[in-house]
């Protein structure tokens, strides 16, 4: 793993061919060991920024720098790996679940790309560390949406990127394999791997990402989540496109002319509680973290 | 009837052999053609070809030489004027094609030349000329020496290519070499099939083998097997109606391709309804 490994995104603008701008001076960055949401509108420029980090769109203004280097230089060292969106993808492919993963392993392997005992061994930890063993051999299209997820996890952990970028990995994911999902990336995350997160899931993020970065065709806010995913700050990313509901009585507390809201960007709601905090899925029994959230955010 | 007969003469030896090569290539190739979603691609550059045989003849350079560029030219402006209008691809590629075959019509009723449109259009195998015999066996070869070393990354180039970019692969490369391959394995089976029926060989093979695999490595075997079939079944029996070789090499091909539509164990028809019950 690289010394220092970071993203440091600096007064990027990014046009499309047509001329249109599709990022302005955008900046943020990013420090090992983290899990970062990428939260924003369809089209406010999240895929392009993923593009920019992969290399794929260069900016017309500003830089990128991946672990102190150029993109092209982390390109060469496969630092970034890419998890694509289910729709991307044709499921009817005629590859197994092994091939896939194994195809991670392309960029170490020679020209002919004729695997070793080693690309083998890494292939089948990868398999395993997901939980995909048993369906190495399935054709991709016979799994069902969590799987198919995390077979390109696994060709992630497989490319050994220590960058990760995830395009909405949440969408047609049970429950269950959601927390799974949940759950390795915030291993890779002890394990210092940085991991952006293309969400709409907004409920989730606070669960999960200790960094959001806000984007509306430039980045709005960035930073860790209890300072940026604020109502304040999802009302800028989102306009009126967030549906939206009030409760002006609380289930729990009787009514005290404070309100209970709860934004949803299609997904699992986002509830910010009567004192503006964020409510979190299995509240019960932690009620003092959202006293101690509270306190914190006004230190 | 003597049903050795065919093998009794030296130009259906060669044909049979010639035949077979050329289904090797046309049948690797298709695999990523079908994936890709190129058939119509296919159908386009071989058509497109035409003036590029013409021109060549006046200019007095090899056929395939001209053809390869024709086929080329197409594939490459197609491309272009899709980047550069608001005009879809597969629109795009119908004027293209289309405007370069009535061109080369143009140019063969203008031009006289000793090469007959029939030949051009569906294919002399049994009547194929010495130097027109090895052209087609020199791109056959150069050909399958350029896919069967890049076959991984083609198929990662067609399955994901963003993936495919990110690991530092050239996907610009690896498009333009689909394209130039695809251009000259089109030159290699003008001698066998012809212009018009092309299509057949780059498209067939590839879907027989994606209903009886799932697997691309089987698919590439299948797909070898089932069009070097079909190629000597069909030079066989052109043999005996004396003629439309071409014709007869694409009609084998449909009826093995029908065979494994309804037979196919997996993905078959009948497997498909018994599934359902």
């Amino acid at each position: 793993m690289p010394e220092r490994l970071s993203i440091e995104v600096t007064d990027v603008t990014a046009v499309y061919a047509n001329g249109h701008i599709a990022l302005r001076n955008a900046s943020f960055k990013l420090g090992p060991g983290t899990i970062c949401a990428l939260v924003g509108v369809n089209g406010s420029g999240k895929s392009t920024l993923f593009k920019t980090i992969m290399g794929f769109v260069r900016p017309a203004k500003g830089t990128v720098r991946i672990a102190g280097g150029t993109v092209e230089e982390a390109r060469r060292q496969k630092i970034v790996a890419y998890v694509p969106q289910t729709e991307e993808v044709d499921w009817s492919f005629p590859v197994s679940v092994w091939d896939v993963v194994m195809m991670g392993r392309y960029g170490h392997m020679n020209f002919l790309r004729i695997p070793r005992a080693e690309d083998r061994r890494i292939v089948s930890e990868s398999l395993d560390r997901v939980g995909m063993t048993e369906f190495k051999e399935r054709q991709i299209g016979e799994l069902s949406g969590g799987q198919k997820k995390r077979v390109f996890l696994a060709r992630a952990l497989a490319q050994r990127g220590q960058i990760i970028l995830l395009d909405e990995p949440f969408t047609g994911v049970d429950v269950q394999t959601e927390s799974a999902i949940i759950d390795l990336l915030r291993e890779l995350r002890d394990e210092g791997h940085i991991m952006l997160v293309s969400t709409h899931n907004l409920g989730s993020v606070p669960e999960f990402c200790d960094q959001v970065v806000l984007v509306n065709r430039t980045i709005l806010a960035a930073g860790p989540t209890e300072t940026v995913f604020t109502e304040e700050n999802l009302s800028l990313a989102f306009g009126g496109v967030l549906r939206q509901f009030h409760f002006d009585e609380s289930t729990i507390q009787d009514h005290d002319g404070r309100t209970v809201k709860l934004l949803t960007d299609d997904e699992r709601p986002l509830v910010f509680g009567k004192d503006g905090h964020l409510e979190y899925k299995d509240r019960l029994g932690r009620e003092h973290l959202v006293k101690e959230r509270e306190k914190e955010g006004r230190d | 009837m003597n049903l050795a007969a065919p093998f009794q003469y030296s130009f259906m030896i060669e044909a049979l052999l010639v035949s077979a090569l050329v289904g090797t290539v046309c049948a690797i190739l298709s695999c990523y053609l079908i994936l890709k979603g190129w058939a119509l691609m296919g159908d386009a550059v071989s058509h497109a070809v035409l003036p590029g045989v013409v021109g060549a003849y006046v200019l007095g350079i090899p056929l395939a030489v001209g053809a390869f560029i024709a086929g080329l030219t197409c594939a490459i402006s197609t491309g272009w004027i899709k980047a550069n209008s608001r005009i879809k691809e597969d629109t795009v590629m119908g004027i293209v094609f289309t405007g370069m075959f009535a061109l080369g019509l143009v140019m063969f009723t203008q031009i006289k030349t000793d090469a007959h449109l029939n030949h051009i259009l569906f294919g002399n195998i049994l009547g194929i000329e010495r130097d027109d015999l090895w052209a087609t066996v020199i791109v056959s070869i150069a050909t399958l020496l350029i896919l069967l070393p890049l076959r991984k990354d083609l198929l990662l180039y067609c399955f994901d290519p963003a993936h495919a970019r990110s690991l530092g692969l050239n996907t610009n490369r690896l498009h333009y070499l689909l394209l130039s391959v695809l251009a000259a394995t089109i030159v290699a089976s003008l001698q066998a099939v012809g212009i018009l029926l092309v299509v057949a060989m780059l498209v067939t093979p590839g879907c027989t083998a994606r209903l009886l695999t799932d697997r691309f490595d089987h698919m590439l075997i299948v797909a070898v097997v089932v069009t070097v079939l079909a190629s000597c079944t069909g030079v066989y029996i052109s043999f005996f109606i004396n003629g439309a070789t071409g014709a007869c090499i694409v009609i084998a091909q449909a009826l093995l391709f029908s065979l494994a539509l309804v037979f196919a164990p997996k993905h078959g028809l009948i497997a498909n309804k018994r599934s359902l019950r």
